[in-house]
């Protein structure tokens, strides 16, 4: 032991030697799970754990770990027990595209789930492609993407964005828009997707103002004023927010400190749910909203099953859940199903076999995997109470399929993704042929 | 004669009756508009809200006073409706008489945006003729937002009794925005309306002037366009003094985070990666002395952050000179080396702080006195900036006090200015060394508590400031406090100037790009120190 350890440090320092180091410490790390050879399923999560994402992404990991336990307390997978492998990828794109091939080739994890950002995702995609493995991702985003090896149990923008739009429209009969993200993909496709159904709907230009700030925006004075001058020229006006995370903070202490009410503009949020606002002084924000999927307060006997559940894992009382959680508890278990269903982990099987494997969401439907690999949802719109909950204030009548393709941009609408029948992610209905526009 | 007696009977009994069934139908409408809060149906509650402000109930405005405030329950079972007061004590919303307690699921009555605008308008129809000051022009306010032409008899009622001249003035501008959208108000009415709302002169007045509804008469319509006109050209020069003071309100936080580097970075030449962190441990201080006080001191509760203050400068103080003496030292001279060593501790101090506070944000709230805003001519200012900026111009005071007139300070600018001379002059230079850069990070953990008021608590809270800190610092000039000054006011004034114009991300890469030019020019900043001692 102690010679090994010499003999590396006696060779010279070069760069293949720090990340043969570097890897073999977080190897170490992430093992904290003696590996029993052969009997286990190995299940990979890739989640920031540092770094500016582990804010989000560290809950998921946990909630992870706590259904691959459930799971083998009631007896494991196909007689075998399941086996977490957590590994860091730090908030650090390039970094997420090594680890998940860490994952897959060295521990050989039968499936991942991680990711948060679409551009981590984006940076593992031909990883999973190359490796032909699984990857569950489970955090809404801006669509326009169908991959053979990833299933997508977060919103699409359909089973978000659009019905909020359609709530205001009709509930508070807004006219004039702002549309305010943090300067990445999602805010910016999403936004336009938003911009396109806006002027469909007869929404005037003028009436449209977006605006990008950077990531960890903190001085929101300019913007909240200018959002006050749009909002007070004779129009209701809402504000649309696809700003991240840490931006979030300050642009709604800044909000209510200017007195900018939810009933005079009201503010509607893709990114804010019940962690976020556990960082914040609610009282001000009583009323803006949020649309999701799912919501802590949403009274039914699973979800009720669930956050005791969650509390009790946590050991914290007063953790809260979110829509993600809610997307990864129907991400495994319908990878559960699947496997079930095969009889075998192998990628190939279980990617055929999980379009149209159903399992229950915690807010007392039926989520069914679809032919794209999105899956369906229903959506809810809630207003944010003064305890940093949030009450239902419209659901959608059933449930919504994802489109992987918007149907309001010119350059996807034509486009379908189908694994089942067509096995393509981008089949054009139009020139009948798989490949995009 | 007995036939008349009887006649008269019989008047007074109907009469009777007819009173009794009037008094007795207003309760009934009441009763049975409390019952529709108990249905937990956003429209029912809209019925019932129509209702309560319709049957003059003496309840009636407690009742929807509390139903804004989520203090009105129901208990499903029952169907019955209680107000919960602001303390503990409970009323039966029907009768008004206090009871011992609710039923155990009794629970608030929801409501939404659009309920919440309807009672605001019911409200303010209500208590215009309140006796509460307060609540007056909370009700012309109300009324000025709502402009429902039902509340007009009871505007001219209060605007008749009004005393007081800032309600008047509230009651009047509410009074000209009902008769602006009343179809039935005559065009001369309408026109002085519109002198009283352009005499206003805010965005609300261009909002209500520039909406106003198609039947309004031509005359009439002229007016307002003029006016609109004349107020948006006052506005924008208001919004020239309004990017000042944001401009100086951002450069007082770049200040704060910039000036502990200025004493690190500016006058020992460490180049200190961990600034940030040093600032993000302030600010978690501040988050514990908050939780300690809301256990066990809640009434104090608004005032931990005068305490959490000096704690923070102790604590980063503390942790600082540990850095120095632990790490810094030993790399004096060797620049590139104590970047990446203080990098790394940057990440080794996030990290930290994530595992023993867990990855999430945590909750720092605003005290009373730094919350809401007030207006100054037609700008807004918000207290906690107002404060911020106050709380930086005083830090900076303090510390060129201290590097001038006390003897730490004297000994600092002695061993900066030419450290081998100081020595030689009997002055422990290691000494005065842990003690500036203990100093530095003091300031950077103030820092900390300030900045826990307007950003987010969380371990990444330092790594948004370190650029702009090092950017106000070699902008300013190198080892000159008064340069970190004006350098951060510049900064944030140029910043806020160009936001509106190209937007917050274009706005900070053109900032980034003057700096480098600027630097190209003057390599050693606004205010460069003269002199031989730094060169060397």
């Amino acid at each position: 032991m102690f010679n090994s350890t010499l003999a590396v440090a006696e060779r010279p320092l070069s760069r293949r030697w720090l990340l043969t180091a570097a890897t073999g410490l977080a190897l170490g790390l992430a093992a904290a799970f003696p590996a029993k050879a052969q009997d286990t399923i190995k299940v990979g999560i890739l989640h920031s754990l540092s770094g500016t994402m582990a804010i989000s992404e560290t809950t998921l990991k946990d909630v992870m770990l706590m259904l691959i336990e459930e799971q083998n307390k009631k007896g494991g997978l196909l007689g075998k027990k399941l086996e977490a492998v957590v590994v860091d990828p730090a908030s650090n794109w390039p970094l997420f595209a090594e680890k998940a091939r860490e994952l897959i080739s060295k521990d050989k994890v039968a499936a991942v789930f991680g990711c948060w950002t679409s551009v981590s995702r984006k940076s593992v995609l031909p990883v999973f492609k190359e490796l032909n493995s699984i990857l569950f991702y489970p955090v809404q985003y801006e669509g326009e993407e169908s991959e053979k090896n990833v299933f997508y149990t977060g919103a699409a923008p359909n089973q978000q964005a659009i019905p909020a739009v359609d709530y205001l429209m009709k509930e508070e009969k807004v006219v004039r828009w702002v549309l305010e993200g943090t300067d990445y993909v999602y805010p910016r496709t999403t936004n336009k997707i938003l911009e396109a159904y806006l002027k469909a709907k007869g929404v005037k230009p003028e009436d449209i103002s977006i605006n990008y700030t950077p990531f960890g925006h903190a001085d929101w004075q300019t913007r909240v004023a200018a959002i006050k001058k749009f909002g007070s020229e004779g129009k209701k006006t809402a504000v649309v927010s696809t700003i991240n995370g840490d931006a979030n903070v300050p642009f709604y202490k800044e909000l209510g400190n200017q007195g900018l009410k939810a009933k005079d503009i009201p503010v509607v949020a893709f990114s804010v749910g019940e962690e976020e606002l556990a960082g914040i002084d609610t009282k001000p924000l009583v009323g803006h909203l949020a649309a999701w999927n799912y919501f802590q307060s949403i009274d039914t006997p699973i979800n009720k099953a669930f956050i005791a559940k969650w509390q009790a894992f946590t050991k914290n009382p007063k953790r809260v859940t979110n829509d993600p959680m809610e997307a990864h508890v129907i991400g495994f278990a319908m990878w559960v199903k699947a496997v079930e269903a095969v009889k075998t982990t192998d990628a190939t099987k279980v990617i055929d076999a999980l379009p149209g494997i159903t399992a229950p969401n915690l807010t007392g439907g039926t989520s069914t995997m679809l032919p794209n690999h999105h899956i369906t949802k229903p959506v809810f719109i809630g207003e944010v109470r003064a305890d940093g909950q949030f009450d239902v204030v419209w659901k959608s009548p059933g449930l919504v399929p994802g489109d992987a393709w918007s149907k309001e941009l010119p350059g996807s609408k034509d486009l379908i993704g189908d694994w089942k029948t067509l096995k393509c992610g981008n089949y054009n209905t139009v020139t009948k042929k798989c490949g995009g526009a | 004669m007995s036939a008349f007696l009887k006649r008269c009977a019989v008047l007074l009994f109907a009469f009777a009756v007819l009173l009794l069934g009037s008094q007795l139908g207003q309760a009934a409408s009441y009763e049975e508009a409390l019952d529709k809060f108990a249905a937990d149906s956003y429209a029912e509650t809209e019925e019932a809200i129509a209702a309560i402000a319709a049957s003059g109930h003496p309840m009636a405005a407690q009742v929807l006073d509390a139903l804004q405030n989520t203090r009105l329950l129901y208990d499903p079972a029952s169907r019955k409706v209680f107000i919960k007061g602001s303390s503990v004590s409970l009323l039966d919303a029907a009768t008004g008489q206090p009871l011992a307690g609710a039923p155990a699921d009794a629970q608030p009555v929801r409501v939404n945006n659009r309920l919440r605008r309807v009672i605001d308008a019911a409200l303010g129809g209500l208590t215009l003729l309140s006796s509460d000051p307060v609540k007056r022009l909370g009700a012309a306010l109300a009324v000025f937002k709502s402009r429902e032409s039902n509340a007009l008899p009871a505007l001219n009622a209060a605007l008749a009794k009004e005393t007081d001249p800032k309600i008047k003035r509230a009651l009047t501008d509410a009074r000209a925005a009902v008769v602006l959208n009343f179809a039935e108000a005559s065009e001369s009415d309408k026109l002085s309306a519109v002198v009283v709302i352009r005499a206003r002169g805010d965005q609300d007045a261009v909002g209500l002037l520039a909406g106003l509804p198609s039947d309004t008469p031509a005359a009439v319509s002229r007016a307002a366009q003029d006016a609109v006109t004349a107020i948006q050209s006052q506005l924008a020069m208001w919004t020239t003094v309004q990017n000042a003071w944001y401009g100086l309100s951002l450069g007082s936080v770049l200040l704060l985070a910039a000036i502990g580097l200025a004493i690190t970075f500016g006058v020992m030449g460490v180049i200190n990666m961990a600034h940030g962190e040093m600032v993000m441990l302030g600010a978690y201080v501040t988050f514990v002395v908050q939780e300690i006080f809301r256990a066990k001191f809640p009434a104090l509760e608004d005032y931990s952050l005068v305490f959490a203050v000096p704690l923070a400068f102790v604590f980063a103080g503390l942790v600082g000179i540990l850095i120095e003496q632990g790490i810094i030292r030993f790399l004096y001279g060797r620049p590139l080396e104590t970047l990446l060593a203080t990098w790394g501790l940057s990440l080794i101090l996030q990290q930290s702080v994530r595992t023993a506070f867990g990855p999430t944000n945590k909750e720092v709230s605003n005290p009373t006195w730094m919350s809401g805003a007030f207006e100054l001519g037609q700008i807004t200012i918000t207290y906690n900036r107002l404060w911020i900026i106050c709380f930086t111009l005083a830090v900076f005071v303090a510390l060129l006090g201290l590097l001038r007139w006390t003897r730490l300070g004297l000994e600092m600018r002695a061993v900066t200015q030419n450290r081998a001379m100081a020595a030689s002059m009997g002055i422990r230079t290691g000494r005065v060394d842990a003690l500036t850069f203990g100093l530095g990070s003091g300031i950077a953990g103030i820092a900390g508590v300030a900045l826990s008021q307007i950003d987010n608590v969380s371990p990444n809270l330092g790594q948004g400031y370190i650029i702009d800190s090092f950017m106000v610092v070699v902008f300013g000039g190198v080892g000159n406090l008064w340069g970190t000054l004006v350098g951060a006011f510049t900064l944030g004034i140029a910043n806020k100037f160009l936001e509106p114009f190209a937007g917050a991300v274009l706005g900070k890469i053109a900032i980034l790009v003057l700096i480098i030019l600027f630097i190209q020019k003057r390599p050693r900043g606004l205010f460069a120190l003269k002199g031989r001692a730094i060169e060397s």
